[in-house]
């Protein structure tokens, strides 16, 4: 018989030492019953199931039961290690909400290794097009799958593969942006660094579609790994036949080429990411002209996110219609969250459209850190919004969130708690977004920086009421006149932290005080005398001197002299020290 | 001799891109991989075998954060400061990096040790807050684990 291991792991975040109680109890359980050489009891660190109680997991079997009590382990050493049986009562049902099928190969195949590609099915949608299908049935299928761009804006894919292809002209680009930039979204990098030639096969899908023999690859110098990658499987699809001349034994030829960006985040936006790729400032242009009609080197041209091609092959294997069964009725699919910020279990998460945003944060995120209450979502990045906790019951859509005043974006999806100031938050987005402005159109060169002016004003205590209505107009003239998506949206930040927290801004104003004990120039700490111990750790700790007094006579500190370093607080071991 | 390699390098890197549409940036890419910065001689010789006006090579350069013009430090340090950093607190490694080396953001050491860089996501959400020193990323970081981490780039040149 097989050495059964017990993996055993205390999922809750609070009582951690249970487990050590249980290791005892197991073991001593093993040594009584004479199991030691059948059965050994390891603790782990992690099974990827939270707050379910002691569990154990019983290897090879692959068993898990969860919420253990103490009684249970004579049961599960005497039924299931002894007698093979299952213990129904506390057998834990998988019910994960997430569902893979863009990462679906991501740490499960050696990304560079062609090979584990194709046995997990890879490149047989190629096959498929290439010998089965003509393009207009590529667009076909494309439209009942309901597919939309997965880079922010959610344009219907087959739209713009199909103005591509109805472009009469000799040359075409297909262009895989890789340009992920928004601070807190990682999941084209994994993508990438995890599965390239699931990229690699949309790509050359879509060269195909729209009758393009050129494609290029637009990634980030700052993700090295993602850059190798990719280049070696380019090398090896042009081994195996996958790329290069006739492609396959067709005559379709399809070449590809990586570029690599250069840390600018506006080459995120299309004709910015066109401009990069012919070696100039990456600045964008007006449209129209849309790239489908004349974009790469005035060529008509195609760009997609990553996450949208790495759909494309199991779309096209499994059918428009299956891909569009999942999702609801204007989002199809699964997307790609990076779930940050103040979550317990952060991390990429892929789940279907129409999940609401509570499941994504408590039921596959566990919860906030600390235990703390959530006070909103950032969605969306730099270019998104937040939405307040009283909406977390919405279904993700591409709808639903621009309802509520953000953007489905790449996938960034950053908890925020009651810790956090939502004036800092909106401060920390726009400074992002003034430092990254090209500086070509001045309503986002200006007014980016005339929102930050307020914005820091507002923080320092210096705010009037009136600069609230002078954040909502700029930010309204922003939306309207600036050239590129990157200025339109750069207010949104702004835009929404005032919607839905007007009274903390007020707060900031009105009172000079932030709530959430952020913004430093509003936050005043004082010692407590009925709980300082007079031990003088807060004294000997400032760097300023702001802190007077004796051991005799106890400490208090000088708010003039203080510069609000916080070490005081950080040091104090009895909580003498607040922070308001 | 520094030069005659220099010139090499960059007669090969012409060579093998000059005849593709779009050269430049990866061009610049390669000049920046072998020196950590782009320097000025280097540009103007890459200005006359390109056939390209300096100040279209200077426009393309000062626009990207990317490439530099000044020699780097021996080590880099970057402290992340992408949206899942900054909300756990990468502010407080910041202040404390640039307390320890005595430099602002963006500054090298007296010594050419240390450069110092704040920069946008690292991609490594899940461990923040984040700090990198060369291509080593350190998760997780406290405060006082900084000093730390800085003193083992120092003993490794003593």
């Amino acid at each position: 018989m097989q050495k059964k291991i017990i993996y055993l792991k205390d999922t809750d975040s609070t009582q951690q030492d249970r487990v050590n109680d249980f290791y005892t109890l197991f073991s001593n359980e093993l040594r009584d019953t004479n199991l030691i050489e059948q059965a050994s009891v390891v603790r782990i660190a992690d099974m990827g199931l939270y707050e379910k109680g002691v569990a154990v997991k019983i290897l090879p079997e692959n068993i898990v039961y969860t919420g253990l009590k103490n009684t249970d382990v004579k049961k599960i050493i005497e039924e299931t290690i002894k007698g093979n049986k299952v213990i129904k009562e506390s057998l834990y049902e998988k019910k994960s909400k997430q569902m893979r099928a863009v990462l679906k190969n991501c740490g499960y195949i050696d990304p560079e290794s062609l090979e584990d590609y194709l046995a997990a099915g890879g490149y047989k949608a190629l096959a498929k097009v290439l010998l089965e299908m003509k393009p207009e049935q590529v667009v076909e299928e494309l439209k009942k799958s309901g597919l939309r761009g997965r880079g922010g804006a959610g344009y219907p894919t087959w739209m713009k593969w199909n103005f591509a292809r109805g472009m009469n002209s000799p040359e075409k680009y297909v262009i895989c942006n890789g340009d992920e930039g928004d601070p807190g979204a990682y999941m084209d990098r994994s993508v990438l660094e995890g599965d390239p030639h699931s990229v690699l096969e949309g790509m050359i899908i879509a060269g195909y579609t729209i009758g393009s023999s050129k494609g290029y690859f637009y990634i980030r110098a700052e993700y090295p790994l993602a850059v190798e990658r990719v280049q070696k499987a380019i090398d090896q699809a042009v081994e195996a036949g996958l790329l290069g001349n006739n492609i396959l034994g067709s005559n379709y030829s399809f070449e590809l080429e990586i570029r690599l960006g250069a840390g600018a985040f506006v080459c995120g936006e299309e004709t910015a990411l066109i401009a990069s790729i012919e070696g100039k400032r990456g600045t964008p242009h007006p449209r129209p002209p849309y790239p489908s009609v004349k974009g790469l080197w005035e060529k008509p041209t195609i760009i997609n996110n990553v996450e949208t091609l790495a759909n494309i092959p199991q779309l096209i294997f499994g059918g428009g219609a299956k891909f569009a069964s999942i999702g609801t009725e204007k989002s199809k699919g699964t997307k790609v969250f990076a779930l940050t910020g103040k979550v317990k279990n952060s991390g990429l998460v892929e789940v279907p459209m129409g999940i609401t945003i509570r499941e994504i944060i408590f039921d596959i995120g566990g919860g906030i850190l600390n235990n703390r209450s959530i006070k909103a979502v950032q969605t969306g990045g730099p270019s998104g919004g937040v939405i307040p906790q009283e909406f977390l019951d919405t279904p993700v859509d591409y709808e639903n969130l621009g309802k509520l005043g953000s953007i489905m974006g790449s996938g960034g999806m950053i908890a925020i708690d009651e810790t956090d100031c939502l004036v800092d938050l909106a401060k920390f987005y726009l400074k992002f977004c003034v430092d990254e402005s090209c500086g070509k159109c001045a309503p986002c060169r200006l007014g980016g920086y005339q929102l930050l002016h307020l914005l820091e004003k507002i923080s320092e205590g210096k705010g009037e009421m009136e600069d609230l209505d002078k954040l909502k107009k700029i930010s309204y003239a922003m939306q309207k006149a600036s050239l590129c998506g990157l200025g339109q949206s750069a207010s949104n930040p702004v835009f929404s932290t005032i919607r839905y927290f007007e009274e903390e801004y007020k707060k900031h104003i009105i009172e000079k005080k932030c709530p959430a004990g952020k913004c430093k120039a509003l936050i005043y700490f004082k010692i407590l005398p009925p709980k300082c111990k007079k031990c003088g750790l807060c004294f000997k700790n400032c760097p300023s001197a702001a802190i007077l007094g004796s051991r005799e006579a106890g400490y208090v500190i000088d708010p003039i002299k203080c510069v609000k370093c916080g070490l005081c607080f950080d040091v104090c071991k009895f909580k003498a020290v607040t922070k308001e | 001799m520094k030069k005659d390699r220099l010139q090499a390098d960059l007669e090969g890197l012409v060579k093998k891109w000059k005849s593709k549409k779009g050269n430049l940036i990866m061009i610049l890419h390669s000049i920046e991989n072998i020196y950590g910065y782009v320097p000025r001689d280097t540009s103007l010789k890459l200005s006359r075998l390109l056939d390209v006006p300096l100040a279209r090579i200077y426009e393309v350069i000062t626009f990207y954060n990317y490439f530099k013009l000044e020699p780097p430090g021996k080590h880099n340090v970057s402290v992340c400061m992408g949206t899942a950093c900054y909300l756990r607190d990468a502010s407080s490694l910041i202040e404390e990096v640039e307390k320890i080396l005595h430099i602002k953001e963006g500054q090298t050491t007296k010594d050419s040790m240390f450069h110092f860089d704040v920069v946008r996501c690292l991609g490594c959400c899940g461990l923040a807050p984040v700090m990198m020193i060369d291509e080593k990323v350190y998760g997780k970081v406290k405060k006082n684990e900084v000093a730390d981490i800085l003193s083992k780039y120092v003993k490794e040149e003593e």
